[in-house]
């Protein structure tokens, strides 16, 4: 092992801690959200399918946090942070490719296809 | 796809006699030979009867210094292939002039063009690097295996797997005749209903299986299993960058893959995403494949800079220079390398914001990469330089990759580039940074770490001969192709008009030939080193009198790596042990727990192929049969659970006194 597990994390050994209360806490939500969202399609619940789009998927942002945190066990200090570390440069270069492309995709258009806006 | 269903269809697919192209003489020359060849060599392994030792001792074998060798191995034959292709090329550029159309239809010249590149950088590259990584890794961290050795083997055979599907497209079908990246609409259905792309799309998805696995893998191995007292900053710089490397991996080609996937179901079920109507958008691929296809660069360099970093403070007898600014110029340039993608793409039409942007961010990963070379000069100054072939290579790589370093931030300016996009001047600039830089570093690595994995040096005057004919065959075949560039020149052209051009194609040719006797130098090496083991032997595991733990090892390493976790308390780890007057332990041995060898990967491999073969070939039934079967296998096989073994105390010890006696003669 290197040296920066040297905190107090007793389950070190057998990895992190987990319950079945923690799993099933974290299913509850899961149906939740994913219910909710069935929900707002099925019965029409907003007037502009925009608004829609924008409730599902901040609903899907929520869902990918409780998957996480609930059944990948991550928290700011598993691993001796190298979860953490690792969602961080996740979260950057997801943000760079998503951000990135629409910028570069609405660019192009706004320039090679004025007619088209 | 099941309305007018019948039994022939069903099976076959759309394969038929047609699809094998009986009516190119090149292609049956070429498979005349293969044949012949394949079957001398299927008749001499059975001869001497090393099917069963192939099989036991490599092909399931879960050693990491064993795969490692089979990556190296698999990237060197590639090499011939995709050199084959190279020389093809240059020799038809340099014939077809005016009326001289020279040897190859266009149609066969696109498909050699496309597999060259796919080739050189999935099949050749990818592996020797990978190899490379696999066999160093564990050493150099001071463990005995990667954290999950069942997978290192099933990646191996994933990519010998992709290598092998596309090998077959030369003979059965035709290749992709789109480019190295299959850029869509040309991809598309309409533009390419043949089996090329799908050649193309599936050898790359099973192979990028085993890179991506082989990525988490290595990744999870210097995270988590380095020796005690190898705190980050005392990892070798090889470690380093090969962790940054796999960073990359595994953050990079899921992007490929769902690129890919999209690109397949485009092609088989009819979506729009890349194509000209129903809403779909081709510059999105575009787009989305230099995501990845940027990081891919920094993925094949980065370990690279590595291996130089090892050999430069090991042949000037000092340590690195400035260890702490190298690893921060490796991890600046792994992130930065996600922000510089569109330059692959200024004349696409994003304005010029956009591109002021990727411009700028490209001319600035040129400061970490310069800061490196810098400390490599700084290491030789005042050094004792010894310029044995691994330092030759160095320096030629570091003159040849500064002038495509050069050429590549002249590139980045997004003015200049509208000029020279797509142009020969492109082609040379990366050729100058892939052969210059990775192709080169790889040569010095293998020719470095050689002693170690096999216990027997390179000869020294076939090295040296591969060197010079490699770094002067290279600017003869490149730097024409600049000027080339200049001119206006653009890629992917089978014939010429200008008949004032034809001299620097033919100066291009001749390079070629040079770099063709540079590799006929070096399998000359590998064959008179073969010879002469004896007299080249290395007994010490140290001939080079290095600095990182591998070479604390006998050479050949004995399959458990080290008879005892060793301690690290400094970068360099073996130099300062050697200084500190070390001694090996030689009694007190334990049993060793090491993995045990599987049959798993090749099965899952060779079933993958299949999958992926009846695929591309439309044969509904056999693609659903082995679908299930690789499911199955896989379910299979992890009902396995005798998976490790012990190699006994007496066993070490036996080993370990061999040591303790062949250490005392010498």
């Amino acid at each position: 092992m290197s040296e920066h597990t040297h905190d107090h994390d007793h389950h070190e050994a057998e990895g992190p801690h987990v319950s079945l209360k923690e799993y099933v806490t974290g299913f509850v939500l899961a149906v939740i959200l994913t219910v909710i969202p069935f929900w707002v399609v099925m019965g029409n619940v907003f007037e502009s399918s925009t608004t829609t789009a924008l409730v599902i998927l901040s609903f899907m942002v929520v869902q990918i946090f409780v998957h996480m945190v609930f059944f990948l066990h991550m928290n700011f200090h598993s691993e001796g942070g190298w979860n953490m570390l690792a969602l961080i440069f996740t979260l950057v270069l997801v943000f760079i490719t998503l951000a990135g492309s629409l910028w570069v995709m609405i660019s192009l258009n706004n320039n090679m296809m004025p007619g088209m806006m | 796809m099941f309305e007018n269903l019948d039994l022939t269809k069903l099976i076959f697919g759309r394969l038929t006699w047609d699809a094998i192209p009986f009516h190119d003489p090149i292609i049956l020359a070429t498979f005349a030979v293969v044949a012949v060849g394949g079957v001398a060599m299927l008749a001499a392994l059975t001869r001497y009867k090393l099917w069963g030792y192939l099989w036991t001792e490599w092909f399931t074998s879960i050693d990491h210094k064993k795969i490692g060798i089979m990556y190296i191995i698999l990237g060197l034959v590639m090499l011939l292939r995709g050199f084959a292709d190279a020389i093809m090329m240059r020799l038809q550029q340099a014939m077809a002039f005016g009326d001289n159309m020279g040897y190859l239809p266009p149609d066969h010249y696109d498909q050699i063009f496309t597999a060259h590149g796919v080739i050189m950088i999935f099949f050749v590259a990818m592996p020797l690097v990978t190899g490379i990584m696999n066999y160093l890794i564990p050493l150099q961290i001071g463990t005995r295996d990667v954290a999950f050795p069942f997978l290192n083997n099933f990646s191996f055979w994933m990519t010998a797997g992709g290598a092998a599907l596309m090998m077959m497209s030369l003979f059965v079908g035709e290749f992709a005749k789109t480019g190295w990246l299959a850029y869509p609409p040309l991809s598309g259905i309409l533009q390419s209903p043949g089996v090329g792309v799908d050649y193309y799309i599936w050898s790359l998805q099973i192979a990028g299986v085993g890179t991506l696995l082989s990525g988490i893998n290595l990744l999870v191995t210097i995270v988590k299993m380095r020796a005690p007292g190898m705190s980050l900053m005392k990892m070798p710089v090889f470690t380093w960058t090969s962790l940054c490397t796999n960073v990359l991996i595994v953050a990079a080609f899921p992007v490929l893959t769902a690129v890919l996937g999209m690109l397949t179901m485009d092609r088989y079920l009819g979506t729009a995403f890349f194509t000209n109507d129903m809403g779909g958008n081709a510059m999105m691929y575009v787009n989305l494949i230099w995501i990845w296809g940027h990081p891919e660069v920094y993925i094949l360099i980065l370990p690279v800079f590595g291996i130089f970093s090892e050999i430069v403070a090991t042949y000037s007898r000092k340590p690195l220079f400035g260890y702490t600014s190298m690893v921060y110029a490796t991890v600046v340039i792994t992130v930065l390398s996600y922000l510089v993608w569109l330059h692959h793409f200024f004349t696409m039409g994003s304005g010029a914001s956009v591109n002021s942007f990727f411009g700028i961010t490209t001319m600035i990963i040129s400061i970490p990469t310069g800061a490196k070379i810098f400390n490599w000069l700084f290491t030789m100054f005042r050094g004792r330089i010894k310029f044995d072939v691994p330092m030759l290579w160095t320096v030629g790589f570091m003159v040849t990759f500064v002038i495509g370093g050069m050429t590549g931030v002249l590139l980045a300016v997004p003015p200049v580039d509208f000029v020279l996009h797509n142009s020969l001047f492109l082609i040379a600039h990366f050729h100058n940074v892939i052969i210059g830089g990775v192709l080169f570093g790889l040569f010095a690595g293998i020719t470095y770490w050689f002693p170690k994995a096999t216990g027997y040096k390179l000869d020294e005057f076939w090295g040296k001969m591969s060197f010079w004919f490699w770094l002067i065959g290279f600017y003869f075949a490149f730097m024409p192709l600049y000027v080339l560039g200049l001119m206006g020149v653009t890629r992917r052209v089978s014939h010429f008009e200008d008949q004032s051009l034809q001299i620097w194609f033919q100066i291009a040719a001749f390079g070629a030939v040079l770099i063709a006797v540079g590799i006929a130098a070096f399998v000359i090496q590998l064959v008179v080193s073969f010879k002469r083991r004896e007299a080249l032997k290395d007994e010490t595991g140290d001939p080079w009198d290095g600095r990182t733990l591998e070479w604390s090892t006998s050479s050949p390493p004995p399959p458990y790596n080290f008879a005892f976790t060793p301690r690290v308390h400094d970068l360099d780890a073996w130099w300062q042990m050697k200084q500190h007057g070390f001694k090996r332990p030689e009694s007190g041995f334990i049993p060793i727990h090491m993995p045990k060898g599987t049959w798993a990967g090749v099965v899952l491999s060779a079933i993958s192929v299949a999958c992926g073969f009846a695929l591309i070939w439309h044969m509904w039934l056999a693609a659903a049969v082995t679908f299930v079967a690789l499911i199955g296998t896989a379910i299979y096989h992890t009902f396995n659970y005798d998976r490790d073994y012990y190699i006994p105390a007496e066993e070490v010890e036996r080993i370990e006194a061999e040591r303790t006696k062949v250490l005392a003669n010498v």
